[in-house]
Protein backbone atom coordinates (compact mmCIF):
# COMPACT_ATOMS: atom_id res chain seq x y z
CA UNK A 1 0.00 0.00 0.00
CA UNK A 2 1.10 3.49 -0.48
CA UNK A 3 1.83 5.69 2.99
CA UNK A 4 3.61 8.67 3.99
CA UNK A 5 6.53 7.68 6.13
CA UNK A 6 9.22 9.90 7.55
CA UNK A 7 12.64 9.77 6.96
CA UNK A 8 14.61 12.55 8.55
CA UNK A 9 13.86 16.12 9.65
CA UNK A 10 11.76 17.80 6.93
CA UNK A 11 12.15 14.99 4.96
CA UNK A 12 8.09 13.16 4.45
CA UNK A 13 8.21 10.60 1.24
CA UNK A 14 5.18 8.83 -0.60
CA UNK A 15 6.16 5.49 -0.05
CA UNK A 16 5.43 1.67 -0.68
CA UNK A 17 4.79 -0.25 2.45
CA UNK A 18 3.56 -3.59 3.32
CA UNK A 19 -0.01 -3.97 4.21
CA UNK A 20 -1.02 -3.87 7.77
CA UNK A 21 -1.78 -7.32 9.38
CA UNK A 22 -4.15 -8.39 12.21
CA UNK A 23 -1.23 -8.58 15.27
CA UNK A 24 -4.27 -9.20 18.40
CA UNK A 25 -7.21 -10.42 18.68
CA UNK A 26 -8.87 -7.07 19.39
CA UNK A 27 -7.38 -5.68 16.76
CA UNK A 28 -9.40 -3.72 12.93
CA UNK A 29 -7.85 -2.94 9.82
CA UNK A 30 -9.49 0.27 8.20
CA UNK A 31 -9.38 1.10 4.86
CA UNK A 32 -8.62 4.68 5.00
CA UNK A 33 -11.15 7.33 3.35
CA UNK A 34 -9.69 10.51 4.58
CA UNK A 35 -6.70 11.87 6.40
CA UNK A 36 -5.37 15.15 8.07
CA UNK A 37 -2.15 16.37 8.61
CA UNK A 38 -2.41 17.55 12.14
CA UNK A 39 0.29 20.88 13.36
CA UNK A 40 1.74 18.34 15.96
CA UNK A 41 2.67 16.36 13.46
CA UNK A 42 5.03 19.15 12.17
CA UNK A 43 6.85 19.15 15.32
CA UNK A 44 8.07 15.59 13.91
CA UNK A 45 8.30 17.12 10.44
CA UNK A 46 10.84 19.37 12.03
CA UNK A 47 12.48 16.84 14.44
CA UNK A 48 11.51 18.17 17.73
CA UNK A 49 9.56 15.11 19.01
CA UNK A 50 12.57 12.53 19.54
CA UNK A 51 12.01 8.61 19.01
CA UNK A 52 11.45 8.57 15.09
CA UNK A 53 12.53 6.44 12.99
CA UNK A 54 13.37 5.81 9.34
CA UNK A 55 10.14 4.16 7.08
CA UNK A 56 7.81 5.39 10.26
CA UNK A 57 4.40 5.95 8.88
CA UNK A 58 2.93 9.48 9.71
CA UNK A 59 -0.77 10.59 10.91
CA UNK A 60 -3.06 10.56 13.61
CA UNK A 61 -5.91 11.86 12.21
CA UNK A 62 -8.18 9.19 10.47
CA UNK A 63 -11.16 7.50 9.36
CA UNK A 64 -12.42 4.53 7.40
CA UNK A 65 -14.15 1.77 6.67
CA UNK A 66 -13.74 -1.64 8.73
CA UNK A 67 -12.04 -4.44 6.49
CA UNK A 68 -10.52 -6.82 8.87
CA UNK A 69 -11.36 -7.17 12.70
CA UNK A 70 -9.86 -9.80 15.11
CA UNK A 71 -11.18 -12.70 16.92
CA UNK A 72 -11.97 -10.75 20.13
CA UNK A 73 -13.46 -7.87 18.82
CA UNK A 74 -17.07 -8.02 19.08
CA UNK A 75 -17.64 -4.13 19.09
CA UNK A 76 -16.75 -3.50 15.32
CA UNK A 77 -17.78 -5.55 11.92
CA UNK A 78 -16.67 -5.19 8.70
CA UNK A 79 -18.13 -2.30 7.06
CA UNK A 80 -18.67 -0.14 9.96
CA UNK A 81 -17.33 3.61 9.28
CA UNK A 82 -15.43 4.24 12.42
CA UNK A 83 -13.29 7.92 13.08
CA UNK A 84 -10.18 6.96 14.95
CA UNK A 85 -8.95 8.89 18.09
CA UNK A 86 -5.34 9.34 18.11
CA UNK A 87 -4.92 7.82 21.69
CA UNK A 88 -5.13 4.42 21.76
CA UNK A 89 -7.31 3.16 24.75
CA UNK A 90 -7.57 0.00 25.92
CA UNK A 91 -10.92 0.51 28.25
CA UNK A 92 -9.74 -1.26 30.97
CA UNK A 93 -7.14 0.08 32.93
CA UNK A 94 -7.62 2.27 35.64
CA UNK A 95 -6.57 5.41 33.88
CA UNK A 96 -9.26 4.11 31.09
CA UNK A 97 -11.93 3.47 33.38
CA UNK A 98 -11.14 7.32 35.20
CA UNK A 99 -11.78 9.06 31.88
CA UNK A 100 -8.29 9.86 31.43
CA UNK A 101 -7.78 8.10 28.16
CA UNK A 102 -4.64 9.87 27.17
CA UNK A 103 -2.32 8.56 30.06
CA UNK A 104 -3.97 4.38 29.11
CA UNK A 105 -1.61 2.05 31.37
CA UNK A 106 -1.17 -0.19 28.54
CA UNK A 107 -1.94 0.83 24.94
CA UNK A 108 2.22 2.07 24.87
CA UNK A 109 4.16 -0.95 23.71
CA UNK A 110 7.42 1.00 24.12
CA UNK A 111 6.56 1.83 27.98
CA UNK A 112 9.97 1.34 28.77
CA UNK A 113 10.80 4.49 26.46
CA UNK A 114 7.83 6.45 27.98
CA UNK A 115 9.23 5.58 31.52
CA UNK A 116 12.35 6.50 30.79
CA UNK A 117 11.77 9.32 29.41
CA UNK A 118 8.57 10.84 30.70
CA UNK A 119 8.78 8.72 34.40
CA UNK A 120 5.62 7.04 34.09
CA UNK A 121 4.41 6.17 30.19
CA UNK A 122 1.89 7.65 28.30
CA UNK A 123 -1.28 5.95 25.94
CA UNK A 124 0.33 5.15 22.61
CA UNK A 125 -0.49 7.16 19.78
CA UNK A 126 -0.60 6.42 16.57
CA UNK A 127 2.10 7.83 14.19
CA UNK A 128 3.54 9.78 16.61
CA UNK A 129 7.14 8.22 17.52
CA UNK A 130 8.60 5.46 19.50
CA UNK A 131 8.31 6.89 22.53
CA UNK A 132 4.25 6.50 22.39
CA UNK A 133 4.36 3.15 20.86
CA UNK A 134 5.69 3.36 17.42
CA UNK A 135 2.38 2.65 15.77
CA UNK A 136 1.55 3.17 12.12
CA UNK A 137 0.22 6.04 11.64
CA UNK A 138 -2.99 7.01 9.54
CA UNK A 139 -1.43 8.44 6.14
CA UNK A 140 -1.85 5.66 4.46
CA UNK A 141 -4.43 3.39 2.91
CA UNK A 142 -4.78 1.24 5.37
CA UNK A 143 -4.00 1.22 9.08
CA UNK A 144 -4.18 -1.25 11.74
CA UNK A 145 -5.91 -0.31 15.02
CA UNK A 146 -4.77 -1.72 18.58
CA UNK A 147 -7.33 -1.93 21.03
CA UNK A 148 -9.75 -1.32 18.46
CA UNK A 149 -12.89 -2.46 19.79
CA UNK A 150 -12.33 0.50 22.15
CA UNK A 151 -10.23 3.03 20.08
CA UNK A 152 -13.26 4.26 17.37
CA UNK A 153 -16.12 6.21 17.18
CA UNK A 154 -18.74 4.85 14.85
CA UNK A 155 -20.28 7.51 13.03
CA UNK A 156 -23.56 7.65 11.08
CA UNK A 157 -23.59 7.55 7.01
CA UNK A 158 -25.84 10.94 7.39
CA UNK A 159 -22.44 13.04 8.16
CA UNK A 160 -19.43 13.34 5.72
CA UNK A 161 -16.21 12.60 6.28
CA UNK A 162 -15.34 16.41 6.59
CA UNK A 163 -18.07 16.77 9.33
CA UNK A 164 -16.68 13.54 11.50
CA UNK A 165 -12.85 13.26 10.64
CA UNK A 166 -11.91 16.33 13.01
CA UNK A 167 -13.39 14.13 16.22
CA UNK A 168 -10.47 12.08 15.92
CA UNK A 169 -8.26 14.94 17.46
CA UNK A 170 -8.70 18.75 16.91
CA UNK A 171 -11.93 19.29 17.44
CA UNK A 172 -11.99 17.51 20.88
CA UNK A 173 -8.59 18.84 21.73
CA UNK A 174 -9.97 22.35 20.91
CA UNK A 175 -13.09 21.37 23.17
CA UNK A 176 -11.01 19.80 26.15
CA UNK A 177 -8.80 23.28 26.12
CA UNK A 178 -11.41 24.93 26.70
CA UNK A 179 -13.40 22.91 29.06
CA UNK A 180 -10.33 22.43 31.33
CA UNK A 181 -10.69 26.29 31.91
CA UNK A 182 -14.36 25.64 33.39
CA UNK A 183 -15.36 28.57 31.55
CA UNK A 184 -18.30 31.25 33.43
CA UNK A 185 -20.35 33.77 31.80
CA UNK A 186 -18.16 36.33 32.86
CA UNK A 187 -14.71 35.07 31.69
CA UNK A 188 -12.49 36.32 28.99
CA UNK A 189 -10.53 33.41 26.95
CA UNK A 190 -7.66 34.32 25.50
CA UNK A 191 -6.19 31.59 23.12
CA UNK A 192 -2.45 32.32 21.82
CA UNK A 193 -2.41 30.53 18.26
CA UNK A 194 -5.02 30.80 15.31
CA UNK A 195 -4.27 27.03 14.11
CA UNK A 196 -6.86 24.46 13.58
CA UNK A 197 -6.28 23.26 17.55
CA UNK A 198 -6.86 27.10 18.20
CA UNK A 199 -10.41 27.46 15.35
CA UNK A 200 -12.21 24.70 17.99
CA UNK A 201 -10.55 26.46 21.50
CA UNK A 202 -12.22 29.84 20.04
CA UNK A 203 -15.59 27.64 18.55
CA UNK A 204 -15.74 25.77 21.78
CA UNK A 205 -15.61 28.44 24.71
CA UNK A 206 -18.29 30.88 22.60
CA UNK A 207 -20.25 27.65 22.68
CA UNK A 208 -19.44 26.96 26.48
CA UNK A 209 -20.48 30.64 26.86
CA UNK A 210 -16.94 32.84 27.30
CA UNK A 211 -17.96 36.76 28.33
CA UNK A 212 -15.38 37.12 25.41
CA UNK A 213 -13.04 35.13 23.75
CA UNK A 214 -9.66 36.66 22.28
CA UNK A 215 -7.36 35.02 19.62
CA UNK A 216 -3.38 36.16 19.42
CA UNK A 217 -1.94 35.29 16.29
CA UNK A 218 0.02 36.97 13.63
CA UNK A 219 -1.55 35.06 10.19
CA UNK A 220 -3.99 37.29 8.52
CA UNK A 221 -6.51 34.65 6.97
CA UNK A 222 -6.03 32.46 10.74
CA UNK A 223 -7.26 35.77 12.41
CA UNK A 224 -9.98 36.23 10.01
CA UNK A 225 -11.18 32.77 10.76
CA UNK A 226 -11.32 33.14 14.50
CA UNK A 227 -12.76 36.54 13.85
CA UNK A 228 -15.37 34.47 11.91
CA UNK A 229 -16.05 31.95 15.17
CA UNK A 230 -16.36 35.25 17.34
CA UNK A 231 -13.27 36.36 18.61
CA UNK A 232 -11.98 39.66 19.68
CA UNK A 233 -8.43 39.09 17.43
CA UNK A 234 -4.80 40.45 18.51
CA UNK A 235 -2.12 40.62 15.69
CA UNK A 236 0.92 40.33 17.93
CA UNK A 237 3.29 42.14 14.73
CA UNK A 238 0.56 45.36 14.93
CA UNK A 239 -0.05 45.37 18.65
CA UNK A 240 1.00 44.69 22.10
CA UNK A 241 -0.48 41.25 23.24
CA UNK A 242 -0.34 42.78 27.30
CA UNK A 243 -1.50 45.99 26.49
CA UNK A 244 -4.43 44.77 24.18
CA UNK A 245 -5.80 41.98 26.92
CA UNK A 246 -5.34 44.54 29.43
CA UNK A 247 -7.68 47.13 27.60
CA UNK A 248 -10.35 44.09 27.06
CA UNK A 249 -10.15 43.19 30.79
CA UNK A 250 -10.19 46.60 32.89
CA UNK A 251 -6.43 46.24 33.39
CA UNK A 252 -7.09 42.66 35.14
CA UNK A 253 -6.15 40.45 32.52
CA UNK A 254 -8.10 36.95 30.93
CA UNK A 255 -9.34 34.43 33.77
CA UNK A 256 -8.41 31.90 31.26
CA UNK A 257 -5.73 31.26 28.98
CA UNK A 258 -4.74 28.26 26.15
CA UNK A 259 -1.87 27.71 24.50
CA UNK A 260 -2.60 26.17 21.21
CA UNK A 261 0.86 27.03 20.10
CA UNK A 262 3.19 24.26 21.90
CA UNK A 263 6.92 23.76 21.25
CA UNK A 264 7.32 26.09 17.60
CA UNK A 265 6.10 29.43 18.62
CA UNK A 266 6.86 31.99 16.31
CA UNK A 267 7.01 35.51 17.96
CA UNK A 268 8.67 37.81 15.21
CA UNK A 269 9.53 40.65 17.79
CA UNK A 270 10.51 39.34 20.79
CA UNK A 271 13.74 38.68 22.88
CA UNK A 272 13.18 35.71 24.50
CA UNK A 273 11.89 34.54 21.05
CA UNK A 274 15.28 35.20 19.63
CA UNK A 275 16.75 33.63 22.73
CA UNK A 276 14.91 30.58 22.06
CA UNK A 277 15.56 30.37 18.94
CA UNK A 278 19.19 30.16 19.47
CA UNK A 279 19.40 28.07 22.19
CA UNK A 280 16.49 25.63 20.06
CA UNK A 281 19.30 25.61 16.96
CA UNK A 282 22.08 24.73 19.65
CA UNK A 283 20.26 21.80 21.23
CA UNK A 284 20.68 23.89 24.55
CA UNK A 285 16.66 23.57 24.81
CA UNK A 286 14.22 21.26 22.49
CA UNK A 287 10.97 23.07 22.88
CA UNK A 288 10.33 27.80 22.09
CA UNK A 289 7.67 28.80 25.22
CA UNK A 290 7.25 32.02 24.61
CA UNK A 291 3.57 31.58 25.03
CA UNK A 292 3.78 30.11 28.59
CA UNK A 293 5.65 32.63 29.67
CA UNK A 294 3.59 35.08 28.10
CA UNK A 295 0.66 33.50 29.31
CA UNK A 296 1.34 33.25 33.21
CA UNK A 297 2.57 36.97 32.85
CA UNK A 298 -0.85 38.52 31.67
CA UNK A 299 -3.44 35.96 33.23
CA UNK A 300 -4.99 37.49 36.21
CA UNK A 301 -4.00 36.22 39.27
CA UNK A 302 -6.04 32.80 40.44
CA UNK A 303 -6.54 32.00 36.84
CA UNK A 304 -6.19 28.93 34.67
CA UNK A 305 -3.71 28.07 31.84
CA UNK A 306 -4.79 25.46 29.61
CA UNK A 307 -2.16 23.92 27.40
CA UNK A 308 -3.77 21.46 24.91
CA UNK A 309 -0.32 23.09 22.54
CA UNK A 310 2.29 19.53 22.52
CA UNK A 311 5.30 20.34 24.15
CA UNK A 312 7.99 17.60 24.00
CA UNK A 313 11.15 17.92 26.40
CA UNK A 314 12.89 21.06 28.20
CA UNK A 315 11.99 24.32 28.36
CA UNK A 316 13.92 27.37 29.99
CA UNK A 317 13.62 30.99 31.73
CA UNK A 318 9.68 29.90 32.72
CA UNK A 319 8.40 32.64 35.28
CA UNK A 320 7.89 30.29 38.11
CA UNK A 321 7.67 33.06 40.59
CA UNK A 322 4.29 34.67 38.54
CA UNK A 323 2.97 31.21 38.34
CA UNK A 324 3.54 30.57 41.77
CA UNK A 325 2.67 34.10 43.25
CA UNK A 326 0.14 34.14 40.93
CA UNK A 327 -1.67 31.07 42.07
CA UNK A 328 -2.27 30.22 38.64
CA UNK A 329 -4.05 27.05 37.92
CA UNK A 330 -2.08 24.35 34.98
CA UNK A 331 -4.27 22.23 32.82
CA UNK A 332 -2.68 19.86 30.13
CA UNK A 333 -2.54 16.99 28.68
CA UNK A 334 -3.15 14.60 25.68
CA UNK A 335 -6.69 15.41 24.66
CA UNK A 336 -8.70 12.50 26.43
CA UNK A 337 -10.35 11.94 23.09
CA UNK A 338 -13.09 9.36 23.86
CA UNK A 339 -14.20 11.17 26.68
CA UNK A 340 -15.72 13.73 24.71
CA UNK A 341 -16.57 12.02 21.09
CA UNK A 342 -19.93 10.84 21.70
CA UNK A 343 -21.23 14.72 23.12
CA UNK A 344 -19.57 16.40 20.43
CA UNK A 345 -20.70 14.10 18.25
CA UNK A 346 -24.42 14.89 18.85
CA UNK A 347 -23.51 18.54 18.99
CA UNK A 348 -22.37 17.97 14.71
CA UNK A 349 -25.24 15.86 14.33
CA UNK A 350 -27.96 18.15 15.75
CA UNK A 351 -25.73 21.34 13.57
CA UNK A 352 -24.50 23.13 16.49
CA UNK A 353 -21.27 22.97 14.33
CA UNK A 354 -19.99 22.15 11.33
CA UNK A 355 -16.19 20.81 11.72
CA UNK A 356 -15.73 21.77 8.07
CA UNK A 357 -15.36 25.24 8.18
CA UNK A 358 -11.79 24.43 9.36
CA UNK A 359 -10.82 22.95 5.82
CA UNK A 360 -8.48 24.59 3.74
CA UNK A 361 -6.93 22.44 0.85
CA UNK A 362 -8.30 18.45 0.15
CA UNK A 363 -5.36 16.91 -1.56
CA UNK A 364 -4.60 13.30 -2.75
CA UNK A 365 -2.32 11.18 -0.37
CA UNK A 366 0.51 11.62 -3.19
CA UNK A 367 0.59 15.03 -2.56
CA UNK A 368 1.01 14.96 1.33
CA UNK A 369 4.66 15.47 1.31
CA UNK A 370 4.65 18.94 -0.78
CA UNK A 371 1.58 19.92 1.55
CA UNK A 372 3.26 19.24 4.51
CA UNK A 373 5.83 22.23 3.65
CA UNK A 374 2.43 24.22 2.65
CA UNK A 375 1.13 24.10 6.17
CA UNK A 376 4.68 24.34 7.74
CA UNK A 377 5.12 27.39 5.89
CA UNK A 378 1.49 29.13 5.72
CA UNK A 379 1.53 29.03 1.96
CA UNK A 380 -1.62 29.63 -0.12
CA UNK A 381 -3.80 30.74 2.91
CA UNK A 382 -3.39 27.23 4.33
CA UNK A 383 -5.07 26.17 7.43
CA UNK A 384 -6.41 22.41 7.18
CA UNK A 385 -4.95 19.97 4.99
CA UNK A 386 -6.93 17.07 4.24
CA UNK A 387 -5.70 14.08 2.30
CA UNK A 388 -7.40 11.55 0.55
CA UNK A 389 -5.41 8.37 0.25
CA UNK B 1 9.34 28.06 -10.38
CA UNK B 2 13.08 28.41 -9.48
CA UNK B 3 15.47 26.03 -11.57
CA UNK B 4 15.81 24.28 -8.69
CA UNK B 5 12.07 23.42 -7.71
CA UNK B 6 12.14 22.10 -11.13
CA UNK B 7 14.06 19.25 -9.90
CA UNK B 8 12.08 18.15 -6.99
CA UNK B 9 8.94 16.19 -6.58
CA UNK B 10 5.75 16.64 -4.64
CA UNK B 11 5.95 12.92 -3.32
CA UNK B 12 8.70 14.31 -1.43
CA UNK B 13 8.73 17.19 1.09
CA UNK B 14 12.91 17.49 1.04
CA UNK B 15 13.36 19.76 -2.03
CA UNK B 16 16.81 20.43 -3.93
CA UNK B 17 16.81 23.57 -1.86
CA UNK B 18 16.37 22.06 1.47
CA UNK B 19 19.13 19.55 0.38
CA UNK B 20 21.48 22.23 -0.56
CA UNK B 21 20.76 24.62 2.45
CA UNK B 22 21.81 21.32 4.75
CA UNK B 23 24.94 20.31 2.58
CA UNK B 24 26.02 24.49 3.08
CA UNK B 25 25.42 24.14 6.61
CA UNK B 26 27.57 21.26 6.99
CA UNK B 27 29.83 22.92 4.41
CA UNK B 28 30.20 26.57 6.95
CA UNK B 29 29.75 24.26 9.65
CA UNK B 30 33.49 22.05 8.76
CA UNK B 31 35.05 25.60 7.26
CA UNK B 32 34.06 26.90 10.65
CA UNK B 33 36.04 24.29 13.12
CA UNK B 34 39.12 24.46 10.97
CA UNK B 35 38.43 28.22 10.80
CA UNK B 36 38.97 28.28 14.49
CA UNK B 37 40.93 25.48 15.34
CA UNK B 38 44.15 25.98 12.94
CA UNK B 39 43.79 29.34 12.10
CA UNK B 40 47.71 29.47 12.16
CA UNK B 41 47.23 27.04 8.40
CA UNK B 42 44.88 29.25 6.69
CA UNK B 43 47.03 32.29 7.75
CA UNK B 44 50.48 31.02 6.85
CA UNK B 45 48.86 29.36 3.03
CA UNK B 46 47.23 32.96 1.99
CA UNK B 47 50.55 34.96 3.33
CA UNK B 48 48.06 36.48 5.99
CA UNK B 49 50.41 35.95 9.11
CA UNK B 50 49.20 38.07 12.34
CA UNK B 51 45.61 38.04 11.42
CA UNK B 52 44.77 34.49 12.59
CA UNK B 53 42.19 36.31 15.67
CA UNK B 54 39.99 37.57 12.58
CA UNK B 55 40.20 33.85 10.95
CA UNK B 56 39.25 32.94 14.13
CA UNK B 57 36.48 35.09 14.10
CA UNK B 58 35.06 34.16 10.88
CA UNK B 59 35.49 30.90 11.89
CA UNK B 60 32.79 31.40 14.30
CA UNK B 61 30.39 33.53 11.64
CA UNK B 62 30.67 30.48 9.82
CA UNK B 63 29.65 28.20 12.97
CA UNK B 64 26.77 30.20 13.54
CA UNK B 65 25.52 30.58 9.68
CA UNK B 66 26.19 26.36 9.81
CA UNK B 67 23.74 25.60 12.71
CA UNK B 68 21.35 28.29 11.41
CA UNK B 69 21.25 26.44 7.83
CA UNK B 70 20.73 23.16 9.54
CA UNK B 71 17.36 24.37 11.24
CA UNK B 72 13.97 24.17 10.40
CA UNK B 73 14.40 28.35 9.22
CA UNK B 74 17.53 28.27 7.03
CA UNK B 75 16.55 31.26 5.21
CA UNK B 76 18.09 33.85 7.07
CA UNK B 77 21.55 31.61 7.81
CA UNK B 78 21.66 31.15 4.04
CA UNK B 79 21.51 35.22 2.99
CA UNK B 80 24.25 35.66 6.13
CA UNK B 81 26.83 33.23 4.42
CA UNK B 82 26.05 35.15 0.95
CA UNK B 83 27.19 38.77 3.22
CA UNK B 84 29.97 36.36 4.60
CA UNK B 85 31.62 35.55 1.38
CA UNK B 86 31.47 39.21 0.14
CA UNK B 87 33.29 39.98 3.97
CA UNK B 88 35.71 36.64 3.35
CA UNK B 89 36.32 38.59 -0.35
CA UNK B 90 37.15 42.08 0.93
CA UNK B 91 39.39 40.59 3.57
CA UNK B 92 41.17 38.58 0.68
CA UNK B 93 41.68 41.38 -1.19
CA UNK B 94 43.78 43.42 1.45
CA UNK B 95 46.21 40.32 1.07
CA UNK B 96 46.44 41.00 -3.08
CA UNK B 97 49.27 43.09 -2.07
CA UNK B 98 52.76 43.38 -4.20
CA UNK B 99 54.67 41.96 -1.64
CA UNK B 100 52.98 39.30 -0.94
CA UNK B 101 54.61 35.48 -1.96
CA UNK B 102 51.24 33.73 -1.15
CA UNK B 103 49.46 35.95 -4.10
CA UNK B 104 49.06 33.10 -5.67
CA UNK B 105 46.98 31.10 -3.34
CA UNK B 106 44.96 34.25 -2.55
CA UNK B 107 43.47 34.67 -5.95
CA UNK B 108 42.74 30.62 -5.63
CA UNK B 109 40.97 31.42 -1.96
CA UNK B 110 38.85 34.25 -3.98
CA UNK B 111 38.44 32.06 -6.95
CA UNK B 112 36.72 29.64 -4.74
CA UNK B 113 34.82 31.75 -2.19
CA UNK B 114 33.05 33.47 -5.51
CA UNK B 115 32.17 30.00 -6.81
CA UNK B 116 30.58 29.38 -3.04
CA UNK B 117 29.00 32.81 -3.06
CA UNK B 118 27.40 31.72 -6.25
CA UNK B 119 26.22 29.17 -5.37
CA UNK B 120 25.06 30.50 -2.11
CA UNK B 121 22.69 33.24 -3.96
CA UNK B 122 21.30 30.51 -6.12
CA UNK B 123 20.51 28.13 -2.61
CA UNK B 124 18.94 31.38 -0.64
CA UNK B 125 17.01 32.26 -3.35
CA UNK B 126 15.88 29.02 -3.75
CA UNK B 127 15.32 28.38 -0.49
CA UNK B 128 13.38 31.79 0.08
CA UNK B 129 11.10 31.14 -2.87
CA UNK B 130 10.23 27.55 -1.56
CA UNK B 131 9.46 28.31 2.37
CA UNK B 132 9.25 32.41 2.85
CA UNK B 133 5.87 33.58 2.63
CA UNK B 134 5.81 36.39 0.25
CA UNK B 135 4.86 39.75 2.35
CA UNK B 136 1.98 40.14 -0.37
CA UNK B 137 0.70 37.21 -0.75
CA UNK B 138 -3.03 37.91 -1.48
CA UNK B 139 -5.10 36.94 1.61
CA UNK B 140 -7.93 35.00 1.33
CA UNK B 141 -11.00 35.76 3.16
CA UNK B 142 -12.54 33.04 5.67
CA UNK B 143 -14.97 35.76 7.14
CA UNK B 144 -17.59 33.20 6.04
CA UNK B 145 -16.40 30.46 7.85
CA UNK B 146 -17.62 30.73 11.27
CA UNK B 147 -18.11 26.64 11.30
CA UNK B 148 -21.78 27.66 12.93
CA UNK B 149 -25.31 27.44 12.34
CA UNK B 150 -26.60 31.82 13.32
CA UNK B 151 -23.87 34.35 14.34
CA UNK B 152 -21.22 33.61 16.88
CA UNK B 153 -22.88 36.17 19.36
CA UNK B 154 -26.25 33.97 18.84
CA UNK B 155 -24.04 30.86 19.84
CA UNK B 156 -22.69 31.95 22.72
CA UNK B 157 -23.71 29.53 25.22
CA UNK B 158 -24.97 26.99 23.08
CA UNK B 159 -23.40 24.35 24.79
CA UNK B 160 -25.33 25.06 27.96
CA UNK B 161 -26.29 21.48 28.77
CA UNK B 162 -22.59 20.59 29.03
CA UNK B 163 -21.76 19.71 32.69
CA UNK B 164 -17.80 20.54 33.76
CA UNK B 165 -16.41 17.26 34.98
CA UNK B 166 -15.76 17.27 38.80
CA UNK B 167 -11.96 16.81 37.99
CA UNK B 168 -11.76 19.95 35.81
CA UNK B 169 -13.87 22.51 37.60
CA UNK B 170 -12.19 25.68 38.67
CA UNK B 171 -13.69 25.14 42.29
CA UNK B 172 -12.29 21.65 42.91
CA UNK B 173 -10.81 21.86 46.74
CA UNK B 174 -11.37 25.49 47.22
CA UNK B 175 -14.25 26.23 48.98
CA UNK B 176 -15.37 28.45 45.76
CA UNK B 177 -19.05 27.80 44.67
CA UNK B 178 -20.16 28.25 41.03
CA UNK B 179 -23.70 29.65 42.32
CA UNK B 180 -21.85 32.37 44.72
CA UNK B 181 -18.96 33.92 41.47
CA UNK B 182 -18.65 36.98 41.68
CA UNK B 183 -17.64 38.80 38.23
CA UNK B 184 -14.10 40.82 39.79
Amino acid sequence: MKALCWHGKNDIRYDTVPDPKIEHPRDAIIKTTSCAICGSDLHLYDHFIPGMEHGDIMGHEFMGEVVEVGSENKALKVGDRIVVPFTITCGECEQCKRGNFSVCERSNRRKDLGDKVFGHSTAGLFGYSHLTGGYAGGQAEYVRVPFADSTHVKVPSTLTDEQVLFLGDIFPTGWQAAVQCDIQPTDTVAVWGAGPVGQFCVRSAVLLGAKQVVMIDNVPERLLMAEAGGAITINFDKESVVERLNELTRGKGPEKCIDAVGLESHATRSLDAVYDRVKQATMMESDRPHVLREMIYVCRPAGILSIPGVYGGLVDKIPMGALMNKGLTVRTGQTHVKRWTDDLLRRIDEGQIDPSFVITHTVSLDQGPEMYKTFRDKLDNCIKVILKP
Amino acid sequence: MTMLEKFSSSQQSLGVADKLARGLGFYSFGLGLLELAAPRLLTRTLGMEGSEKLVRAYGAREIVSGVGALSDNPVPALWSRVAGDALDLATLATALTPDNPKRGNVKIAMAVVLATALVDIMAAKAATDRHHRPRNMPIRDYSNRSGFPQSAEAMRGAAGDFETPADMRADIGNGYSRASAVPL
